[in-house]
């Protein structure tokens, strides 16, 4: 059983050394999402199933997403419509492609070796990190809310001032056409 | 002893080496990289592997302290990743350049 952990740390590394070396920013990204999955199987297997989930929901799913969003916003020029058309190159998701397969494929045989405790290794559930959490660091989530709040309004701040930016530009565009 | 077991299944150190490895990548993308969405990629790599770390350690003594800090670590990243994606899209309206180099001529 030891193979999916080697195996999953092998295609974390090559996908994070194409994080640092590929061109394309929208390609990085592709393979950084492969990667944050290839360390929630390390989690998995680890015995960390709840660690395993929260990097993907948060770190694959809503920071990722957070970055697709913006790269989105970037391309907003005359070549995007260009760009579009070369997305459905196959050569470009082959890489992240087939790296997921694998992963997909290791998540298969762990299943198919009966599932939930990867080597009869006690596995730390949600509960008691749950019980640790709002235990003794209670203190900490309450930081945390608070930094998470602090986050929340100085990317409300700094967008602000870039959508008054935006909304002018737009106005005068409007007059230029009127 | 459950303990023993994943010792001999796995050691530790080679989880901590794959985080220390993570680690390094994402430090080179740091330095080597000059477009501003690499270099917040990298940061997000390296809290990663820092987040590795600990859930190793958390999975050797089978404690829960590893994934909480973890969860901290969670917290930390998306109000980071907020807050530089937002001076990141002010920075290009203002500079129509995502290169870190043009921000060093930046006064007062």
């Amino acid at each position: 059983m030891e193979i999916t952990f080697y195996l999953s740390a092998a295609i974390a590394i090559a996908a994070t050394l194409m994080v640092i070396t590929v061109s394309n920013a929208t390609h990085a990204l592709l393979y950084l999402i492969v990667s944050l999955l290839a360390v929630a199987i390390v989690f998995f297997v680890l015995g960390a199933p709840f660690a395993a989930a929260l990097e993907i929901i948060i770190y694959a799913g809503a920071i990722m997403v957070l970055f697709v969003f913006v790269m989105m916003m970037l391309n907003l020029g005359k070549a995007a419509a260009a760009r579009e058309q070369g997305w459905l190159n196959p050569g470009i998701w082959t890489g992240p492609g087939v790296l997921a397969a694998l992963l997909l494929a290791e998540l298969a045989y762990i299943f198919a070796q009966g599932g939930d405790t990867p080597w009869g290794t006690a596995a730390v559930t949600a509960k008691e990190v749950g019980i640790a959490l709002f235990g003794p660091y209670l203190l900490g989530v309450e930081l945390a809310s608070l930094l998470l709040l602090a986050g929340l309004v100085g990317a409300c701040h700094l967008g602000w001032n870039q959508a008054g930016i935006e909304t002018g530009h737009e106005e005068e565009r409007g007059h230029e056409n009127g | 002893m459950r303990t023993v077991e994943a010792i001999a299944a796995i050691p530790m150190h080679h989880g901590l080496v794959l985080a220390a490895i993570l680690f390094a990548l994402g430090m080179i993308g740091i330095l080597a990289r000059r477009n501003l969405v690499f270099i917040l990629m990298s940061i997000e790599i390296m809290l990663n592997a820092a987040g590795l770390a600990f859930v190793v350690a958390g999975a050797r003594w089978e404690q829960a302290d590893g994934q909480v800090m973890l969860i901290f670590i969670l917290a930390v990243a998306a109000a980071e990743v907020s807050v530089g994606l937002a001076l990141l899209l002010l920075l290009y309206r203002r500079f129509q350049t995502l290169d870190a180099d043009a921000v060093s001529k930046m006064r007062g």
